[in-house]
């Protein structure tokens, strides 16, 4: 008591603003813990190291053709040179016997036979690949017996950038990412710290009950630049993809998400005092938009009178956003339709959750 | 200068049920008030409300003549400390890292380092709170209440499951807090607790304060008995305990968890004359025991309930 008295000014000098002390306490609780670590940033770019992987580009593959030529003339050996050479087909020359097997075990897509008669083709009509490797070798086969096309043709190969599955996939990760952290780390912790007595230890001190809240959005928006920055950062490096758009947009876009689930997050938190029944919640959240928003494949595969109701979802909106900056380069006034959408889920739950907060 | 704590015709009700069930207290500065009672009493309910947690059904409270809600809560707050059984303060956070950020809430205070001391946890001051032992976290939640420099400390089961030892360096700081005259609500199981720190002791049940007085008034109030306990070994099945009544200086026998009670006026006449009769019906008493009353017997009398072990 006469402490104060003698050195009023000793206590003031050591500690900073509440607010400051409170993200510190909050990223401290994050740093210190590794799991949440990993949640947060090594799960997702696993991920997205696994998937890119799996589903790369892969070289488009020449149909198989096995040749077998029972005729010496000299045709015959011109035409075997011009088929075995072409840089269309991919084909070897080979024994009927080896042929036969090989067609049978589908292991090539066509036999194409030289007899004193001509050229035979044999093979399974049921086969996907088959009718285009009988096209694409007859056509090898005529152009080198002397046959001219008719008409004048072209052909114009586009190659476009942000068109492959890791261009779709990064920007739905990161919608995905941002969605699950911003869940778990708002509403999950405020009623672990419920449980715990830690918010009525809070509302018995002179605190402004606003820091509080406060300090979570601040140590999450911390956090989002960090995960947004090492996923972008990750699909450059490992993948080559390149944000069209501009990365100030794609940031603003972000934290708006972000912001979005906040206040989602803070809904479900605002009176769980049962860590269990909050993680009910969060999966009631998260589960189906994982699967019908469009982060791994496209919601277009769902039927078509479902497209409006998904689109109206903030995991949808956030990826829709995302993946048009990042891929198709767009503005943020194209993107009004989803921007509106995550403001609307953000500040409804945001207000009802901060007229029924529970501190104890 | 005002009370730190008045309030009058305090009721809470929650629907259909009354936890507090109309309470008048005063608490003057300076001392240490208890409130004891079995679970269910209401006690923790009228803690809450006096720290500001609950608005009353009705009634009033004033905390240094200042009633809640009215515009000057931090004010209060700003002058009581609270110190809550089991918080968990945050795992990751060391002691001082803890103390840090309750100081930061006060607009004035004791320093860090001050209560770090006052608590006796210097060489725990840089230690992660999941790794303290349980009197140590107890401590960590006494400093934080005494960082904010409080005229008025709450103190909700402060030793619940602590040894002796971790009991007793509590209890210490508690005494240095009173000794430059803070004044301290405490709640307890212990009686010895309440024996040791309170001043005034008020007794709940159903809502209500059914006693209150010091300790020793509290004691004195039971007249001038002792109690007599002990185990039946054997006895032959014709064997009644109520017979024991009608022994001389024998006022009331009782029942408790398989073992007997006597509530008596004179120690040796009683004794000489209980024995006599249990030789003479051919039973065996075990672990036979006398003692002065004390708070617990007060309560049992008063509310027919047990303290510890609920």
């Amino acid at each position: 008591m006469t402490d104060a008295a003698q050195k009023p000014a000793s206590g003031a000098r050591e500690t900073s603003h509440p607010l400051l002390e409170l993200v510190q306490a909050r990223l401290r609780e994050f740093y210190r813990e590794p799991g949440i670590l990993f949640w947060v940033f090594g799960f997702p770019l696993l991920m997205a190291l696994g998937l890119g992987i799996a589903f790369r580009q892969k070289q488009p593959t020449l149909p198989e053709v096995a040749v077998v030529r029972t005729t010496e003339s000299a045709s015959a050996r011109e035409l075997e040179r011009a088929v075995t050479s072409s840089p269309r087909l991919h084909a070897r020359a080979v024994t009927a016997e080896q042929a036969t097997r090989e067609l049978a075990r589908a292991k090539i897509d066509l036999v194409l036979e030289m007899t004193d008669d001509g050229v035979r083709y044999r093979f399974d009509p049921m086969q996907d690949r088959s009718p285009l490797a009988r096209a694409v070798a007859d056509d090898v086969v005529q152009t080198a017996a002397g046959r001219r096309s008719l008409l004048p043709v072209s052909d114009v190969t586009d190659a476009r950038i942000g068109s492959r599955y890791i261009d779709f996939l990064i920007p739905g990760l990161i919608g995905l990412n941002l969605m699950g952290s911003s869940l778990w780390s708002i509403g999950y912790n405020l009623v672990v710290q419920r449980k715990r007595r830690l918010l009525r230890r809070y509302a018995v001190t002179p605190m402004q009950r606003g820091h509080l809240l406060l300090s979570y959005m601040v140590s999450r928006l911390l956090f989002l630049l960090l995960e947004v920055v090492v996923l972008v950062a990750f699909g450059i490096a490992l993948f080559q993809t390149q944000v069209q758009g501009s990365y100030l947009n794609l940031l603003l876009v972000s934290i708006l998400g972000g912001a979005s689930f906040a206040g989602l997050s803070l809904l479900i938190g605002a009176r769980l005092e049962n860590a269990e029944v909050a993680s009910g919640w969060m999966n009631l959240v998260q589960l189906p938009m994982w699967v019908v928003s469009g982060c791994f494949f496209s919601y277009e595969r769902f039927p078509e009178w479902t497209h409006r109701f998904i689109e109206l979802l903030p995991l949808t909106a956030l990826v829709n956003a995302l993946r048009a900056i990042y891929n198709e380069g767009a503005g943020l006034v194209a993107l009004g339709p989803e921007l509106l959408v995550l403001g609307i889920w953000g500040a409804i739950p945001f207000v009802i959750a901060l007229r029924t907060f529970r501190w104890q | 200068m005002q009370p730190p704590i008045s309030c009058k015709s305090l009721v809470k009700k929650y629907g259909d049920k009354t936890a507090v069930a109309g309470i008048d207290l005063e608490v003057p500065a300076g001392i240490c008030f208890g409130l004891l009672g079995p679970n269910g009493a209401g006690k923790t309910t009228t803690v809450e409300m006096l720290e500001g947690l609950h608005a009353p059904t009705s009634g009033t409270i004033e905390l240094f003549g200042v009633r809640w809600g009215a515009g000057r809560d931090q004010e209060i707050r700003a002058r009581m400390g609270v110190a809550l059984q089991e918080t968990q303060l945050g795992d990751k956070q060391t002691v001082r890292e803890i103390l840090r950020l309750f100081r930061s809430f006060y607009p004035s205070g004791r320093t860090v380092d001050d209560v770090i001391r006052a608590v006796n946890l210097m060489p725990e001051q840089n230690q992660r709170f999941h790794t303290l032992s349980g009197g140590q976290k107890q401590r960590v939640a006494l400093a934080t209440a005494l960082v904010g420099d409080p005229e008025l400390l709450f103190l909700d089961e402060p030793t619940t499951g602590l040894d002796p030892r971790a009991r007793q360096s509590l209890w210490a700081v508690v005494e240095a807090f009173r000794a430059e005259g803070g004044t301290v609500v405490l709640t307890t199981h212990y009686m010895d607790e309440a024996a040791n720190l309170c001043d005034d002791i008020a007794v709940m049940d159903l809502g209500r304060i059914i006693a209150q007085g010091s300790p020793a008034a509290l004691i004195d109030s039971l007249g001038d008995v002792q109690f007599v306990e002990f185990e039946v070994g054997s006895a032959p099945p014709t064997f009644v305990p109520g017979v024991l009544a009608e022994c001389r200086a024998v006022r009331k026998v009782e029942e408790r968890r398989g073992r007997l009670r006597l509530t008596i006026d004179r120690e040796l006449e009683a004794l000489t004359s209980v024995l006599a009769e249990l030789k003479g019906r051919e039973v065996v008493p075990v672990g036979l025991s006398s003692h002065q009353a004390t708070l617990d017997d007060v309560f049992l009398h008063l509310t027919g309930k047990e303290l510890e072990g609920d």
